[in-house]
């Protein structure tokens, strides 16, 4: 079965000259990953990647929210295909996993009703007078990285395990569900056994956990989080993750979509305020990351530089057995050495920050 | 530290756990009437209960969620059991539904 899915969920993967189309969640809450992301290809890998400030929201928000209609919803991703036409480029990369299943739903539709297609070019037209041509190749931004590894693991400055022991690390991959459940033929690996974050892993020496939740949901889903009353149910599906995941002692959770990031690790702060339950070595959380500060981590970037600074369950432990310097003076310390303000202490994070952290107040 | 107002709180699922349930009394109830094991959950005793007829009460739904450790309320639901013996004609593995009924009674009384 694994591999029969392996063989038929494959996908090509364009080599070099990218269209960049951001994620309005992870440049609020992961504003270093992005950064990081243009970094490695441009810097690491030498690769043509365009970060165009013309484009805007997918607007898959609105549209999973019952707010954007799906003709309006066309019109903006048309929109974001015509400027990567007038920018010359024809690789679209997505850095969100909302809007990655929001382009392949809509080329998807274009291809299945054509008349949808045409419309689109008209509304297009009438509202900017602009045209588009369909990109050649659509990826999500942890699908060029995964193409990459094995370019990343030969620069690595260090591997993914622990700098005292030489054991690998236990990590935990999750998959937005945007990325393969809806259309298994555009992720790698499919729905069943996507191999997008494995591999990275994998190839970078650390290990996955394979546990009986691996594939459930996060609990984001747009309606479940949105209106308040129905949170209740978006941080279940959190929590019964971590519990699944708990007896296996991960060392971190690595996620390739915005709304997973957040919520695995936010949440492990409302699980501990309201029933008092942490996870995690010592009760200090588990943290999560982004396969962005991953990959940086590895390429032996800094983590404040990465962002990491912005996360709710503290990442020092685990730089700690990465073998990671970084400085602790200089964690809220954003930009030209301006302080961006700290964080109150929490239930789950370390109780030695207090001390640290207070050094350059 | 003052108590946040979250304006939710974490849904309970809805799956039965069978791993944490404790089972002991399903044990039992299954040890002095092993035949319970040979239900097909047809649902003809369902179908032919006269209290059923004219309550909620569901007796295949009862004895299964008995089975699987969830005991509340079972006790409840089969006090409106009238022993009328109806299903017992009907059940084709011959199970004694009847003295099922008495047995959760008697094992649940106090859950």
């Amino acid at each position: 079965m694994r591999a029969k899915s392996w063989s038929d969920y494959q996908k090509d993967i364009a080599d070099d000259r990218y269209y960049y189309a951001r994620s309005c969640i992870r440049q609020n809450f992961f504003p270093g990953s992005e950064k990081a992301f243009l970094e490695i290809l441009q810097r690491d890998l030498g690769k043509d990647i365009f970060d165009d400030p013309a484009h805007s929201s997918c607007t898959g928000i609105g549209y999973h929210s019952d707010v954007v209609p799906l003709e309006t919803i066309m019109t903006v991703v048309a929109r974001q295909f015509a400027l990567m036409s007038e920018a010359g480029y024809e690789n679209f990369v997505t850095s969100c996993i909302t809007s990655f299943g929001i382009y392949t739903e809509i080329l998807s539709t274009w291809e299945e009703f054509p008349e949808t297609e045409e419309r689109t070019r008209e509304n297009l037209f009438k509202a900017t007078g602009r045209e588009f041509a369909k990109p050649k190749s659509l990826a999500h931004t942890s699908d060029v990285i995964f193409h990459f590894r094995e370019e990343i693991a030969a620069r690595a400055k260090r591997r993914l395990v622990d700098s005292m022991t030489g054991e690998p690390l236990k990590v935990v991959e999750h998959i937005g569900c945007h990325y393969a459940k809806i259309f298994p033929k555009s992720g790698i690996g499919g729905s069943e056994f996507p191999y997008v974050l494995a591999g990275m892993i994998e190839s970078w020496g650390g290990e996955c956990v394979d546990y009986p939740e691996r594939r459930h949901c996060c609990g984001f889903g747009f309606r479940n989080y949105l209106v308040q009353a129905n949170r209740g149910y978006s941080v279940a599906n959190s929590q019964k993750k971590l519990e699944s995941m708990a007896p296996y002692h991960p060392d971190f959770i690595v996620a390739n979509c915005p709304g997973c990031s957040m919520f695995l690790d936010k949440w492990q702060y409302t699980i501990a305020e309201m029933n008092g339950r942490t996870y995690g070595a010592n009760g200090y959380g588990i943290p999560v990351l982004t396969y962005e500060e991953m990959a940086g981590l590895v390429l032996g970037y800094d983590p404040w530089e990465l962002g990491m600074q912005m996360h709710q369950v503290n990442v020092e432990p685990l730089l700690d057995r990465l073998g990671v310097e970084y400085d602790p003076s200089t964690k809220y310390l954003g930009r030209n050495g301006k302080f961006i303000g700290k964080p109150a202490s929490a239930v789950v994070n370390c109780p030695s920050q207090e001390f640290i952290y207070d050094i350059k107040l | 530290m003052a108590a946040i107002n979250w304006g939710f709180a974490i849904s309970r699922p809805r799956v039965i756990d069978v791993d944490h349930n404790n089972l002991r009394k399903s044990d039992e109830i299954l040890l002095e009437m092993p035949e319970l094991q040979s239900c097909i959950g047809c649902g003809a005793c369902t179908a032919s209960c006269t209290a059923g007829n004219l309550t909620q009460f569901n007796f295949r739904k009862v004895h299964t969620l008995v089975r699987r450790g969830e005991y509340q309320g079972a006790y409840e639901e089969m006090n409106k059991c009238m022993l009328c013996g109806k299903c017992r004609l009907l059940c084709p593995r011959g199970i004694n539904t009847r003295g099922v009924v008495m047995l959760i009674k008697r094992k649940l009384g106090d859950f």
